[in-house]
């Protein structure tokens, strides 16, 4: 008999309205296997059993009655810990926010209450989302369900592994230069990145304003569409947040890919990316030109400089949003005498990691007088040439694909010392966050270590619905069927 | 370009205490990330405008009205110190 907790959103969805089970019961199924996977994975940092108990009743007291809030209504849900959660430990993994409890809900987070939502918990990443593996968090890495020798990615990489491993039906996470979708290609899910500014941001703590955008991790496309139309929409908290329609969703999922012009990415397919990601990648353009898909070969000749201005304008941007953790407000109080300029300066020594402590300083550096220009300036204006090479290659195709990472899911430890090589791991998902343009990773296949390999899909700004319908696609000839390691029953049972 | 970095007072502007060892590793560190930005620097970018920001808007404007905002003494409760309804901080000024 199927598990509960491997269930997608959708079939948990009918199985709650048929009354074959209830919200309580589908939460349960996902405590008891966070209960045993969670010694191998620590994907969460705080599991909520009694907030989450009661909201589940709730749901099922509403369902009984008919009062339907949708399909996420009664779903068992995990959120990255950079999101606020009135009451609720939201640390981001880092020292410095140690047992902050937010005095509110972030707008995703009240727009997944309204919708039902049960939130299990808060899961872990790399330091206030700076990283490519969550080995840079305060409490522990999060490790891989396919294989715990390996990383899960990052920065989401809590929120990946708990879908992955069946301890939540879904998640949310935040993509800065790829922390939804490089975490989802490492651990076989689905991870989107929306168009910047179609998911408020207020209440996610933020790290490169510009960039930063909340986005779903599901183990289905259609669960990912159902998760981002229920926080998707103009919020009047942030100033960046779009003013206008939604764009439709769902509507094409099963519209197939036949004679549309699909675009492979060339320079992301050079010596860069490991030999069998690139030819899973190549074999399922085959499949999608099987399909009925034009395809053609595109060039984004900007994207070799792409990563090098993401990592100064990510760090220049990190540099004046974490001045706020200064021991005042809240988080960590450094104990040494002094004034307060010296209590500031302990606190934040004392509460931030190295990689954190590491960007500030490149930040602070880069926007320091007599290099501004040099450095974010011209960053700024490499990002002008990024948009400009997609608004190209979009006037002659309806959606781009690559890749989602250079490579499978490394082992722990494997880049811990060496920036740079970590840096790169996001080297073909950080073009569409200068572009601001949506993204989204499908797993396609393992490679020989039986390890996920993910393809990811672009659309040109607010082309999510173009998005999802060659996402869907590229599911179906995919028939990505296998689940993780610590998913499978004869792991889980005890 | 040459890099040459004064990395005491950039911890000193980014307000981080680190000790010397750490000022000297994190300069290493940042002189390897700067060497790697280079490459930024060789692209011809005359007559391009920067881009700050991904979406075509500029101002987002509402009226100002006096809406809900959080409870003092909720938001003082996560302060490392705070006292007769305020944050309480060190003294300011040295010695």
């Amino acid at each position: 008999m199927t598990d509960l907790a491997d269930l997608t959103i959708a079939d948990a969805g009918a199985g709650l309205r048929a009354g074959d089970f209830t919200s309580v019961d589908l939460l349960e199924a996902v405590l008891k296997r966070a209960a045993v996977t969670e010694s191998h994975l620590h994907a969460y940092l705080t599991i909520d059993q009694h907030g989450a108990r009661a909201a589940a009743s709730t749901a099922d007291r509403e369902l009984a009655k008919g009062d339907d809030r949708g399909p996420l209504h009664g779903i068992p849900l995990a959120l990255k810990d950079n999101m606020c959660t009135k009451g609720v430990d939201t640390t981001a993994s880092s020292r410095i926010l140690m047992g902050w409890k937010p005095p509110y809900d972030g707008t995703a987070v009240t727009r997944l209450r309204e919708a039902g939502a049960v939130i299990v918990g808060k899961t872990n990443l790399d330091e206030f989302a700076m990283g490519s593996s969550t080995e840079n968090s305060a409490f522990g890495p999060t490790r891989n369900p396919w294989d715990t020798s390996r990383v899960p990615g990052g920065s989401s990489g809590g929120s990946a592994a708990a879908v992955a491993a069946g301890s939540a039906f879904g998640a949310f996470g935040s993509d800065t230069g790829g922390s939804i979708r490089q975490p989802a290609a490492l651990t076989g899910v689905v991870g989107m990145k929306p168009t910047y500014g179609l998911v408020s941001r207020y209440g996610l703590i933020a790290f490169a304003s510009s960039l930063d955008q909340i986005g779903p991790f599901a183990r289905t496309v259609a669960d990912a569409v159902s998760l981002l139309g229920a926080v998707a929409g103009w919020d009047r908290m942030d100033a960046t947040s779009i003013d206008g329609d939604v764009p439709d969703l769902a509507c094409s999922l099963d519209a197939g890919v036949s004679g549309l012009r699909i675009g492979v990415v060339t320079d992301l397919m050079g010596e860069g990316i490991d030999p069998e990601v690139r030819a899973a990648t190549s074999s399922m353009v085959d499949q999608l030109a099987d399909a009925g898909a034009e395809i053609v070969e595109v060039s984004l000749p900007s994207s070799e400089y792409a990563l090098s201005a993401y990592y100064l304008i990510a760090p220049a941007e990190c540099s004046a949003n974490l001045a706020r953790f200064d021991g005042v407000r809240y988080g960590h109080r450094s104990a040494v005498e002094g004034t307060t300029e010296d209590m500031m300066s302990h606190s934040r020594a004392e509460g931030f990691g190295p990689e954190v402590i590491r960007r500030i300083l490149l930040g602070t550096y880069a926007l320091s007088a007599g290099y501004y220009d040099a450095f974010y300036g011209q960053a700024q204006r490499v990002r002008t040439l990024v948009r400009d090479d997609f608004a190209a290659a979009y006037g002659q195709v309806d959606a781009l694909v690559s890749p989602t990472s250079p490579t499978t899911a490394f082992p722990v430890g494997a880049r811990a010392e060496d920036p740079i090589a970590m840096y790169y791991s996001d080297v073909c998902t950080i073009p569409s966050n200068l572009a601001g343009d949506p993204s989204i990773s499908v797993p396609i296949g393992v490679d020989g270590a039986g390890l996920p390999i993910g393809f990811q899909v672009m659309a040109p700004a607010l082309g999510e619905e173009r998005l999802f319908q060659v996402a869907a696609e590229v599911e179906r000839l995919a028939g990505f069927t296998l689940r993780a390691g610590l998913a499978t029953s004869e792991v889980v049972e005890p | 370009m040459p890099v040459d970095i004064d990395i005491a007072k950039v911890a000193h502007l980014a307000r981080l205490a680190l000790s010397e060892e750490e000022l000297v590793e994190y300069a290493a560190q940042l002189q390897v990330i700067l060497e790697h930005a280079e490459r930024v620097q060789a692209l011809p970018t005359d007559g391009v405008d920067p881009t700050s920001h991904p979406l075509p808007m500029v101002n987002a404007f509402r009226p100002d009205e006096v809406g809900e905002c959080l409870d003092r003494d909720l938001v003082l409760s996560e302060a490392p110190d705070a006292f007769d309804g305020q944050f309480r901080v060190p003294r300011i000024l040295g010695e």
